[in-house]
């Protein structure tokens, strides 16, 4: 089903900043945010694609922020 | 590729995560990939088996939560082929870098495909040798700068999916990580087909390739990606020489050979 749980949480313990989330989002979704973390800056902007999820080699744009 | 399958969760083994790999490597989107695509297909974590060689590439069976086993380099596909034998239920997927396929493991993949046992090779191609320094491989584009090679690769590329094609798998496709929803497509087909199925793709080295290039860190290699690989049918179309600064992407082949545990049980039972 599909529902508006997007963007997803981003888990800054597996992130290594590649930045590939910020540079392909393509409504700019994202930000560099402190640390070179990505940051959700626009999440009205979100379009569900789902293409940071789908990208991200880190697997640090999780699901559900509770799979921990 | 719709949604997210409910069971994506139940395919990683997030103890073992941060993974080894550099910060823009490719190899965790084709991991994430292959994990997707069972996830659509139900095949459950128990139902599958990854099998891995030796390189940056080896290491991702540490990371999934399915059967895994890392053989030595360049045999995976020997090692996947007696599991094939003896678990033919399994859902075999050989996870190899482009070293692995192309070099060491060449004989292994050619035979593989001319057997066309059941099983999924999925090369991860990032045009050197990662884990020992960047050194070229067979798979490495003809003029590159790589640790072995610094006025550039004297030698040709080698085109690992004709070489599969001709020697008789039933799916071969090329697609890169850019092309990530092209990508979960060929992966689903290539799991799906029985006999052996072939998936290469391209993948960015920001630590090596792409820094010895000058292409830069992993989103411009993502960007070069989608810049020089074209559709097979505009890649055919080019002279000679065009060929040579581009990448194909597409389908090569796909086709029903009977694989090689059907004949072989089919060919027992006439015996007896």
């Amino acid at each position: 089903m599909e529902n508006k749980q997007y963007p997803f949480y981003i888990d800054p313990k597996l992130c290594k900043k590649c930045g590939l989330c910020i540079a392909f989002c393509p409504t700019k979704v994202y930000i560099t945010g402190e640390d070179d973390l990505p940051k959700i800056e626009h999440p009205e902007k979100c379009i569900s694609c789902k293409m940071c999820f789908y990208r991200c080699p880190d697997f640090a744009i999780r699901l559900k922020p509770e799979v921990a | 590729m719709q949604g997210i399958p409910d069971s994506y969760s139940d395919y990683i083994a997030w103890e073992q995560l941060p993974h080894l790999w550099c910060a823009g490597c490719g190899h965790g989107i084709i991991l994430k990939g292959i994990i997707l695509a069972l996830g659509e297909l139900d095949i459950p974590p128990h139902k599958a088996l990854l099998a891995t060689g030796i390189g940056c590439s080896g290491r991702a069976g540490d990371y999934i939560a399915c059967h895994r086993f890392q053989g030595t380099h360049g045999r995976t596909l020997a090692f996947a082929t007696g599991i094939a034998a003896a678990q033919p239920d399994l859902t075999i997927i050989a996870f190899m870098g482009d070293g692995d396929a192309g070099a060491i493991g060449g004989n292994h993949l050619i035979h593989a495909a001319r057997r066309n046992i059941n099983i999924t090779a999925v090369i991860s191609n990032n045009f050197n040798y990662g884990m020992t320094g960047g050194q070229f491989s067979p798979l490495t584009p003809e003029n590159s700068i790589t640790s072995t090679s610094r006025s550039g690769k004297s030698e040709s590329i080698m085109d690992i999916c004709s070489i599969a094609a001709e020697a008789g798998a039933n799916y071969v496709a090329k697609t890169t990580v850019y092309h990530v929803r092209e990508l979960h497509k060929f992966l689903k087909e290539a799991i799906s087909t029985k006999g052996f199925s072939l998936v290469e793709v391209i993948s960015p080295c920001p630590t090596y390739y792409g820094r010895y290039n000058k292409i830069g860190n992993s989103p411009e290699m993502l960007n070069w990606l989608k810049e020089t690989a074209l559709p097979l049918e505009k890649f055919q179309s080019l002279s000679h020489e065009e060929k040579q600064k581009f990448f194909w992407r597409g389908k090569l082949v796909q086709r029903s050979r009977e694989d090689f545990l059907n004949k072989y049980k089919k060919q027992q039972s006439a015996m007896k």
